[in-house]
């Protein structure tokens, strides 16, 4: 408990970079997962397609997904941000398509008749009615990117998990627990957080 | 059970004349079309009942009126003019519509379900505010206490009633309604067959109403579309139905005993 008393300012700045992080990947891979899964929600034909790619993206063990990206894109937070929004892609579109493909039928037809166009069907009925099905994703999401965004510290992207692999490469644990403390009760606050969120939403 | 007792009142809406010409409906890789070539005119301020066993196609016939099935034969024909022509949105907009599964969005008050087909018309807020208190008056939930409520505060026959309102809620002169009284209970059934009777003698609306019960349709009808596979089998009014059936299906249909049948027709509705 040492370094986390001593180095409080430290682990915060660390923290306040791993929040960023995650929430900047959790927005742009929000903003792709939704499009793609209503496209696969609609469209069986796409949906096992883009079912079938983002379950193998996620299979890809993290470390090999960012020496990869590297090699590529070179060392940094983008290269990170890529590669949690590749993780988060999954986790989030299967939420979406089991909220939607969820929504209660009768809903459907009630909106279609009363003549709700289909756009006006989606964003007014089905999508909140899948709501908090979706939630529940990106509350996996949430906590899997906490995760994840402790091993991006490798490749230069900041954040906790700075205070692991300088734990690690200098023989202090004290150091490493602080990290690991500080990750943990993030991801449970978060999680904490958008369980409070999915209950809001639920009718 | 007179037609007469049904008239619009003069400050109402009215109906609308709905005519069906050689209306068929054939699914791809269906073996037999669900429904075949079927002529039918409804006069406007009528309550017409399509009975039948399930899969008779009366639920299909009944939606192509609002476009939610596309007919693969005929034209069907609003006050004359033809619905495949228009705008499906457009339509539907002007044909109230009822289910059985009801279908209020769980996310919205009352009073936001009822509101929202005038809300999708453009209408402003206090006359959407005000129609849907003159709703439901209409059908007897207290604005005070239910405008603000979730659909799933309410009971089922609640529901339904809210239901109605919000078909009525932009003023259509046709309403369609399929099964909608179906999975309720008996008592509640009753009495929201007396709520849509009196709604229909005060507003003049074209009903058309589709149930698989012989009771629930003899009790509201003006006429009774009897269909079988597709096709209708007799057209009447109720008492000229238990008189004199077309044929074996529809006594088997209305029962072995109409003297039993006619009392059903004997027992007023609350308020006729």
């Amino acid at each position: 408990m040492t370094y986390l008393a001593t180095h409080a300012a430290r682990v915060a700045g660390l923290l306040g970079a791993h929040v960023v992080l995650v929430l900047v990947s959790l927005a742009v891979a929000l903003a792709i997962a939704v499009p793609l899964g209503i496209l696969a929600a609609r469209n069986e034909r796409a949906g096992a397609l883009i079912l079938g790619v983002t379950g193998v993206v996620y299979t890809i063990p993290s470390l090999a997904l960012l020496a990869l990206l590297v090699a590529v894109l070179g060392l940094g937070q983008l290269t990170a941000i890529v590669a949690l929004v590749a993780y988060a892609q999954m986790i989030l579109v299967r939420g979406v398509v089991a909220g939607l493909r969820g929504v209660d039928p009768a809903l459907v037809d009630a909106a279609r008749g009363l003549g709700f166009t289909p756009r006006e069907s989606l964003l007014r009925v089905e999508f909140p009615a899948a709501l908090p099905v979706v939630l529940g994703g990106v509350r996996v999401a949430t906590v899997s990117l906490v995760a994840l965004a402790t091993v991006a510290a490798w490749i230069n992207a900041g954040g906790l998990g700075v205070l692991l692999f300088e734990g690690i490469g200098t023989n202090n644990p004290d150091k490493i627990f602080a990290g690991a403390l500080a990750a943990a009760g993030l991801a449970i606050a978060a999680d904490l957080l958008l369980r409070g969120a999915e209950r809001a939403v639920r009718t | 059970m007179t037609s007469s007792s049904k008239t619009a009142s003069p400050d109402a809406g009215g109906g609308a004349r709905i005519e069906l010409r050689g209306v068929g409906v054939r699914y791809a890789n269906a073996a037999n079309a669900a429904v075949h070539e079927v002529d039918l005119t409804i006069e406007a301020g009528e309550f017409a009942v399509l009975l039948g066993p399930s899969g008779c196609g009366k639920s299909t016939l009944l939606r192509t009126i609002n476009r939610l099935v596309e007919p693969t034969s005929g034209t069907v024909l609003i006050d004359g003019a033809d619905v495949l022509g228009r705008d499906a949105t457009v339509v539907r907009r002007g044909i109230g519509y009822v289910i059985q599964a009801v279908g209020l969005f769980p996310h919205y008050t009352v009073a936001q379900n009822v509101g929202v087909v005038p809300q999708l018309l453009g209408w402003d807020a206090a006359a959407i505010d005000a129609r849907v208190d003159e709703l439901l008056e209409l059908i007897r939930l207290d604005p005070a206490r239910y405008r603000d409520r979730k659909p799933r505060r309410l009971s089922g026959g609640e529901a339904q009633r809210v239901g109605v309102a919000r078909a009525l809620a932009a003023r259509p002169r046709v309403l369609l309604m399929d099964e909608p009284f179906a999975a309720v209970d008996a008592i509640v059934r009753a009495s929201l067959q007396d709520e849509i009777a009196r709604v229909h003698r005060e507003l003049g609306t074209t009903i058309i109403f589709v149930t698989h019960d012989v009771d629930e349709a003899l009790r509201l009808a003006d006429r009774v579309v009897v269909m079988n596979a597709g096709r209708i089998v007799q057209t009447a009014p109720p008492d000229e139905l238990l008189a004199r059936p077309a044929d074996a299906f529809v006594r088997d249909l209305v029962g072995v005993d109409p003297e039993t049948r006619r009392l059903v027709l004997e027992r007023p509705l609350i308020e006729r």
